[in-house]
This record gives structure tokens, sequence and C-alpha cells, in this order.
């Protein structure tokens, strides 16, 4: 068994007939950035409120750093959370908002100001100790709820889409500030969002969820190039399905059949006659005016400055496909309703069971 | 044109809904300032001598202290535990929540006579002899739901994650009670004290029934209702009265407004 610094251990939640987490298991080793990814309502905040404490496993077990804390109540558990809301108490300033968790640990008066004081610096908040929330931006109110939680130096830090309420601009921002944070005080963290992009930009490993379960566990590179299942290559990203049937064999690989998309040849040890699901992402297709695999005619064209966005009918399939050229070079690029061809490498082809 | 006609029209009803219910309660300040024993015009020169009376009065200041009593006791009483009821319906899954939610209000459904006398029946049939203690007993009944409406509002106005903010930074449930929970919720407390005060306070029939011997003030004015001498006295005192319930209000709105404020802090820090 894997032994993680944070183990989940084949947790469970249920809530009434509905299961929530299905089965959990993850380790996630120490000092590691791990993102817990998936649509709203597919458990990844119902696993984080588990590890904090604030909901029980149904089934399963939890450990940190070798101690069990499945049934421990949140106060005496070695994490600390940062919440969607950020959860700023508006009845204490910044200084107690950032204090409050160190008052109870009774640290002298001199020691509590000097390490809220260092939080404040960390954050870049110095001089903000007597504001009150309401006198801050989002922002500066996720820095808050940031330092608070880390000044109790966790064990583990837990993050609930803490960039969610931000915008654009000022999420990109705090990606990379808080991906620095991270690594400079070394701490574990679990960190939910709904937000692909960011959990591929931030994350040493990820784990994608859906509908309770866990799909796969994969660094950003491995989840966008290797996808285990339908569901994972769909959520990241974008991607072009088609079916395919192993025709024959020839050593490790085989020649796959895939109907209007022309016959491919993939790594995969199936018989012949099994039906295979078959993926290509947009980038990895060329087009030409020319010559390619498969023709077709552009039915949609978007220019999108870095790149191009198009859609192709293919003669006898159903769905377009979806294709994103780089704008490397200068070019008229290709207007609706002209012909095409498409091309690519067998090795781009995932091969997925459905 | 025609839209400012309608809106003297408006002010008009306006002032006369506003005379209609203020005009009446103006005559006790009036006439306890009367110097004469009747209850009419035209009026008789000014006097202090019902405010001497009243002061005078053993018994009435006897129910007075009664009844400020209860009501405290009442106050008390019934916010502590519609705080703890509305606590346990805002933050935890309650089975059957709402039933129980309908079922604390259903004494302010009940008629209070009714409540009285099935009250009476009851505390005779159990051998408890009337007394203040009974009243309270009876005032908290219908007393607490006005608590549990009026603090489960301010409960649940307030981010849930606060409380759990304060749990995951180390404190019991306990601790976290009056560190997060009580503060925020401060002004929804005294709002409820002060509401369930006065409604304890000048409530008759449940403390007729269950009083005993003892008068609440209500009762003892009723009782001098008989003596057509000694009710400008009690205008003095439902005067006096006037003024500290005004004060009252006035204290209750500013905090009131307070918690508004808060309240709206809360909302952003969401």
């Amino acid at each position: 068994m894997n032994e993680g610094y944070l183990r989940i251990a084949h947790v469970s939640k249920r809530f009434g007939g509905v299961t929530a987490v299905d089965d959990a298991d993850l380790a996630i080793a120490r000092g590691e950035f791990f993102s817990l990814l998936g649509p709203s309502g597919c458990g990844k905040t119902t696993l984080l409120r588990m590890i904090a404490g604030f909901e029980y496993p149904s089934e399963g077990d939890i450990f940190v750093d070798g101690a069990q804390i499945t049934d421990l109540p949140p106060h005496l558990r070695p994490s600390n959370m940062v919440f969607q809301s950020y959860a700023i108490f508006p009845h204490l300033n910044v200084f107690d908002n950032i204090a409050y968790g160190l008052r109870k640990a009774k640290l002298k008066r001199s020691e509590l100001r000097k390490r809220v004081e260092e939080s404040l610096a960390m954050i870049k908040l110095e001089g903000f100790g007597t504001r009150r929330a309401d006198q801050l931006s989002g922002g500066q109110r996720q820095r808050v709820a940031l330092a608070r939680a880390l000044v109790m130096r966790p064990k583990v830090l837990l993050l609930d889409e803490p960039l969610g309420a931000l915008d654009k601009r000022l999420r990109e921002a705090m990606q990379i500030e808080l991906r620095q944070l991270q690594k400079s005080v070394g701490i574990t963290f679990v960190f939910v969002t709904h937000d692909q992009e960011e959990a591929l930009a931030m994350s040493d490993r990820i784990a994608v969820m859906s509908g309770g379960k866990i799909l796969q566990v994969a660094a950003a590179r491995e989840l966008y190039e290797a996808p285990n299942c339908r569901e994972v290559a769909d959520f990241i990203g974008e991607i072009n399905f088609f079916d395919g049937i192993v025709k024959e064999r020839e050593g490790e690989s085989a020649i796959a059949d895939a109907g209007p998309m022309g016959t491919v040849r993939i790594t995969a040890p199936d018989a012949p006659g099994t039906k295979l699901l078959l993926a290509l992402r947009p980038e990895k297709i060329a087009l030409s005016a020319t010559a390619g695999r498969v023709g077709g005619s552009v039915t949609a064209a978007a220019y999108l400055g870095e790149r191009s966005h198009y859609n192709i009918a293919v003669p006898s399939r159903d769905a377009p496909i979806s294709i994103a050229v780089q704008n490397a070079a200068v070019s008229a690029g290709h207007a609706t309703g002209e012909a095409v061809h498409l091309d690519w490498s067998d090795d781009a082809v995932l091969v997925l069971r459905a | 044109m025609r839209k400012s006609g309608r809106g003297f029209g408006l002010l008009l009803y306006a002032l006369f809904y506003l005379a209609l219910l203020y005009v009446p309660v103006l005559f006790l300040p009036l006439f306890s300032f009367n110097d004469s024993v009747f209850i009419a015009f035209p009026l008789h020169g000014f006097t202090t001598r019902w405010y001497a009376q009243m002061l005078a009065d053993g018994a009435m200041l006897h129910a007075l202290g009664n009844s400020l009593k209860v009501g405290a006791i009442t106050a008390t009483v019934s916010t502590v535990l519609g705080l703890l009821a509305a606590k346990a319906l805002t933050r935890y899954r309650v089975p059957g929540g709402d039933a129980l939610l309908g079922f604390t209000s259903l004494p302010l459904f009940i008629p209070d006579i009714v409540l009285g006398i099935s009250l009476l029946i009851l505390l005779n049939l159990a051998g408890i002899p009337m007394s203040l203690l009974t009243v309270v007993a009876g005032h908290c009944l219908i007393c607490v739901p006005f608590a549990i409406t009026v603090l489960m509002s301010r409960l649940d106005g307030f981010d849930k994650s606060l409380e759990e903010a304060s749990l995951d930074l180390g404190e019991t449930g306990w601790m976290t009670f009056w560190r997060v929970t009580f503060p925020l919720a401060l002004p929804g407390i005294v709002s409820s004290l002060l509401l369930t005060f006065i409604v304890s306070f000048d409530e008759f029939l449940i403390a007729y029934f269950l009083a005993g011997s003892e008068a609440t003030l209500p009762i003892y004015i009723w009782g001098q209702l008989r003596f057509p001498y000694k009710l400008p006295a009690v205008l003095a005192l439902g005067a006096l009265i006037l003024l500290a319930s005004a004060a009252l209000v006035v204290i209750a709105e500013w905090v009131r407004n307070i918690g508004v404020k808060d309240g709206k802090r809360a909302v952003v820090g969401a």
C-alpha cells in the first residue's frame, strides 16, 4: 500500500441515499501541491471537508503524517482551511483575524505579535492590521484568509476554490503567487477547483473527480496527453472522439478502421474485432488545402489571436472535427465553406475504452 | 398635476393614520398633568400630584416591580431557549426541523384566553401553586416563538463558514459560540430581549389566570378601573411607561441598525 503523508484510504461518504464520495483512495506526498478537479457536485468539496473534519466518512480512514484522524473533530486536526467565502470574521480586524487561532495556542504576547506581523509581511499587507474586513478588496481578503490558516503552521493546507471569487487577471496573478508561496513554505496543499486551467497551471498532481469517483490521478501533462477514460479526456481541454474497430495486428501495434476517419495504426493489445474509442486533440491535427488523410469542408472559423479555431465537416460523420491552428505565420487562414484536408500522426491518436 | 394631487391625498391619508395611531396615546401624558379626577375636556390646569400619588401607592409600585421581574426573567429565559433552538435549526440537519418550528410557534395562534385556562387546569392538576413563577412559565410559552423567529433570521444572515473557520483554527464548539456566534448574533439577541420583555410586560390574560394572589401591572390597572379617583395616578404611570417604551424602541432600532451594517459586512465578506 502506498504510504502518503496525507493518506485517504478507501473513503466513502453517503448523505441519505446519495453517495457524494465513492471509495476515494489517495496518497499525497509531503510538500505536494495536489488538486481535486471536477465539475460542481462531483464530491471534491465533500472530500476536502472530510479532511478538515466538517464531515465524517461513512467508510474508510484518513491519515496525516502516519496518525489516523478519521474521527477527530476539526479543532484537533493538523490541517487548516481557506474557505471559498474566505470566512473573514467581520467583527474582528485583520490582525485579530490572523491571530484568532494563535490566541488559543496561548503564545506570549510578543511572540504572537511577531508571528502575525510576519504573516502580514508574507502576504504583503504590512500595516493593514487595524483594517476591518469590509475595508479590504477581494484579493486582500483572500490573502488574509491564507495568512490566517498558514500562521497556524498546519501540516496540510486545504483550499476550497479560493480563487473563484476573483476576477480573471487577479486570479492569474494569485495562481502564480500561491504556487510560489507553497514552494517557499513547503506545506502540503490540497486545492479544490472546477477550473481545469487553474489546476493544470498550479498542481504537482491532479485528481479528476466525477460523480463522487476519482477517475484519474496524474500530473498535468499526463492528464492531457494520456487521459485514462472518456470523461477525463472530455473534461480536460477540447477533444474529438471517433469510433474504431481493430482490423489486424502487427506485433505490438494494430491497424484500426476508424470509418470516416480512415485507418489508424495504434499501440494496443486488443484482438481483431475489438471496438475502441479513439480521440484526437484539436491542436494535433494539421490543416492543409492540398493533401491529408481525410477531406472535409470548413463549417466555422474563428480567429482567436495566437491561434485560429475551425470546425470541419467530414463526410459521413455527424459531429464536426474541431481543430486549433497556431497562427505562427501570417496567413489568411481558411474561410467557411473552403475544402480542406486533415492530417495527423498515428502517435497523436489516444486509445480509450468507452 | 394629477400626480401631485394624488401625492397630496396620500399624504393626508398618512397623516390621518398617524393621528389615529398616536393621538389617543398622547391623551395619557396630557391628562396625567390635568388637575381633575375626571378624564374630560376642558382641562383644569397643571398638576404633578398624580405623579406624587402614584409614587405613594405601594400596591401599584409592587405590581410594577412584579411586572419588571416577570418581564426580565421571561426575556432572559425565552431568549436563551430561542438562541439554542435557532442555532440548532439553522446549523444542523434537524430531523423534522420544520415541524418542530411549527409546533413551537403554535402558542402564537392559540387565543391567550384558551392558553391561560388550559395552563391553569394543568398547574392545578399538577398541584403547583400559582405565583409569579407560573406567570413566567406561561409568558415563556408565548415569547419563545418570537425569540426563535428574531434569532433565526439573524443566524441565517451570516455565513456558516465563519463558525467552521473558528473550529478549523482550533477552537472548540463552545468557544466558537462565544468568540464568533455570540458577537455576530448580539444585535439579534438584544432585539429578542427587548421584544420578549415588552410582550411579557403588557400581557394580561395569561398573567390574570396564573398569578394567584400576586398582581402584575396590567392586572393591577384592570383592578383599579373600578375606582375613578385612582385613575389619574394610573395615567401618570402610563405616561412614564410610554416614555420608557419610546426610549427602548429607540435603543432597539439603534442596535438593529448596527446589526444591519454588520450583516452587510458579513455578506460582503462572503
